[in-house]
């Protein structure tokens, strides 16, 4: 792929003894949504964790729109500018209300001037439809709402990437379909490339590009939506789809 | 179509349910233990408590001004702190020029203050303090404006004790903060400097280190440097205060769960603006009830200085005692000192408990 915005080549990691990520060779193009689904253990969010260096890769190569990821701090902050990252337990920062948890990355990061960071995040508050909460503290919302305030954070930095650990997996059921709703109306409206590890395979179905199987650190199996759960070809990937409901 | 009406009769609650009786019955005497656990505090309280308002207020003497009028009452002498309070309150300094350690404890108190008020918790605090140490400076060593010059070795009282424990507290905060935040490294040179730091001061008692402090370091300091003596002892109260805090604030950065630094990492903050701006504000929130109890426990410790004879607030009273004419009396002198020492420690428990009302934003348990 030329225009690869995400190149992972021949990619190895170890905890201690355990090999979670077996060459891992992938590429993602811009604009493209992929969906990786597995079973739990498989080096799932292990994987998107390496794309911004909240892990650590011991062997292999992964460049993040043309840059190397290395052990060289600046390379790495450069690339976290461009790779927002929405986490499972929301991780927003309980001690500024949800207006300072968005301006603290463009005031301290992107050194944008104060109003217009507040302009901004005004602006992407609205778009996941929580605007009247933005001064309230994130112990005071719902987990779909937190969930929905940290998702507009990422969008504050305005990446080039979003990557998706289990979004909805912390979540009560009658929340998913509000975080779901805001990532589907994401990627259909802006031409942001998503990475989403998550077991909602309806997501799936209606936004991926590409939906990836992992299995024990090695991918599997990757394919079209339709292709992938129409007709899987792996033994392994047909166990798992066979498992969950999709 | 509306619900029929039924009457429904109005019951009292039981009469021995409600009321001052009822009261008494279940906080008092609930069982047989507590009864006599009740008789029993009666019996102390009826005791003693008598005997201290009249030793106290009621046949204390304010206005005698001879040891032996005073003597003659069976009461307090509160005469005698009216006596030798400013030596008490100000030690050796000379008599006339007492105004300046007056008006240099003031400063310090609002300085202190308004140390407490969150909008000044920007850069504007190191211009509050540099100025309330320079005035302070001034004001104690004179020498400039044409104030007489007074050496430190007779400054003594109530400003000293506040100097030693403010500027003690002030600078040992932040060295603990970069202790604490150096042992949690990665980086191996800098994590073992600190933590043999920590465990060496930790290691020794401060009368020790003050101890060294005034008599072992002269001795290894090159022919002719001096230095002065209060300043070695603010700089060992400093050093010493630093490697507790330091590791009660290290407790407050283990608390702060792993998702945050995540969070912070994923945004692209640096580790000096994720320490600032998250992880901190955060940890020394939790630490805030063990903090301040190091804060209080530094003022009171600031009393041992007297071990290397500079004149703290307790050792000025142990002077007045001394005083052949007004002996027999140390009883009211060190309630004098002791009621000095709780106002300044319950103020500063008490604005702990304000911050930590002013800070809560829900997440806590």
């Amino acid at each position: 792929m030329a225009d690869a915005i995400i190149r992972m080549k021949d990619v190895n990691k170890w905890y201690g003894k355990f090999h979670v990520l077996r060459d891992i060779n992938l590429e993602v193009a811009q604009g493209e949504r992929i969906v990786v689904c597995g079973p739990s253990g498989s080096g799932k969010s292990t994987l998107i964790r390496c794309i911004n260096r909240l892990e650590e890769h011991q062997k292999g190569q992964i460049i993040v729109d043309g840059t190397e990821i290395t052990n060289d701090l600046r390379d790495v902050e450069a690339i976290r500018r461009e790779v927002g990252m929405v986490f499972q337990h929301f991780n927003l920062f309980p001690h500024l209300t949800v207006l300072e948890n968005l301006t603290i990355g463009p005031i301290w990061v992107l050194k944008t001037p104060k109003a217009e960071a507040e302009a901004r995040a005004m602006k992407y508050l609205e778009r996941v439809r929580i605007s009247e909460q933005a001064l309230k503290f994130p112990g005071q919302l719902s987990g779909g709402q937190q969930q929905r305030v940290a998702i507009a954070r990422s969008l504050c930095m305005d990446p080039k990437i979003m990557l998706f650990d289990e979004p909805t997996s912390a979540l009560d059921p009658e929340m998913v379909k509000e975080v779901l709703d805001v990532m589907v109306g994401l990627a259909e409206e802006s031409g942001m490339t998503m990475i989403c590890v998550t077991h909602e395979m309806g997501f799936a179905r209606k936004v991926a590009d590409r939906v990836i199987f992992m299995d024990q650190g090695e991918i599997i199996e990757q394919n079209t939506p339709d292709a992938f759960f129409d007709n899987p070809q792996n033994e392994r990937t047909k166990l798992f789809l066979s498992q969950i409901l999709h | 179509m509306s619900t029929p009406t039924v009457n429904v009769s109005k019951e009292q609650a039981p009469t021995s349910g409600v009321g001052m009786f009822a009261w008494v019955r279940s906080q008092l005497f609930s069982s047989p233990l507590n009864s006599l656990l009740t008789i029993l505090s009666v019996w102390l309280l009826l005791a003693t408590v008598p005997a201290m308002v009249d030793w106290f207020v009621i046949n204390a003497n304010v206005s005698a001004s001879t040891a032996d009028q005073c003597r003659q009452s069976t009461g307090a002498c509160w005469a005698m702190i009216v006596e030798k309070h400013r030596i008490i309150l100000f030690g050796l300094y000379p008599y006339d020029e007492q105004w300046r350690p007056l008006i240099a404890t003031g400063i310090l108190v609002c300085a202190i203050v308004l140390s407490g008020w969150r909008k000044l918790w920007n850069l504007s605090l190191l211009v509050l303090w540099t100025l309330a140490l320079v005035a302070v400076a001034i004001l104690m060593w004179g020498g400039v404006f044409g104030l007489t010059y007074v050496e430190n070795s007779q400054w003594g009282g109530l400003p000293l004790t506040l100097i030693l424990s403010t500027f003690g507290i002030a600078l040992a905060f932040p060295l603990g903060i970069v202790l604490a935040l150096g042992r949690r490294s990665n980086m191996p040179a800098i994590k073992s400097i600190c933590v043999v730091y920590i465990e060496l001061v930790r290691g020794v008692p401060l009368i020790s280190l003050l101890f060294m402090s005034a008599v072992m370091l002269p001795l290894f300091l090159p022919e002719g440097m001096n230095i002065d003596k209060l300043l070695r002892a603010q700089i060992a109260i400093i050093l010493f205060a630093a490697a507790y805090m330091a590791e009660t604030i290290r407790g407050g950065l283990q608390a702060i769960p792993k998702g945050q630094f995540e969070g912070a990492d994923s945004l692209g903050l640096s580790y000096w603006q994720q320490m600032r701006l998250i992880v901190l504000p955060q940890a020394l929130k939790i630490v805030i009830p063990p903090l301040v109890g190091l804060f209080i426990a530094l003022f009171k410790d600031t009393s041992l200085v007297v071990i290397i004879g500079i004149f703290d607030l307790t050792q000025a009273a142990k002077v007045a005692l001394t005083d052949q004419a007004w002996r027999g009396f140390s009883v009211e002198v060190y309630i004098f000192i002791s009621a000095i020492y709780f106002v300044f420690c319950y103020s500063m428990s008490k604005y702990s408990q304000l911050l930590e009302k002013r800070l809560s934003t829900g997440h806590e348990r």
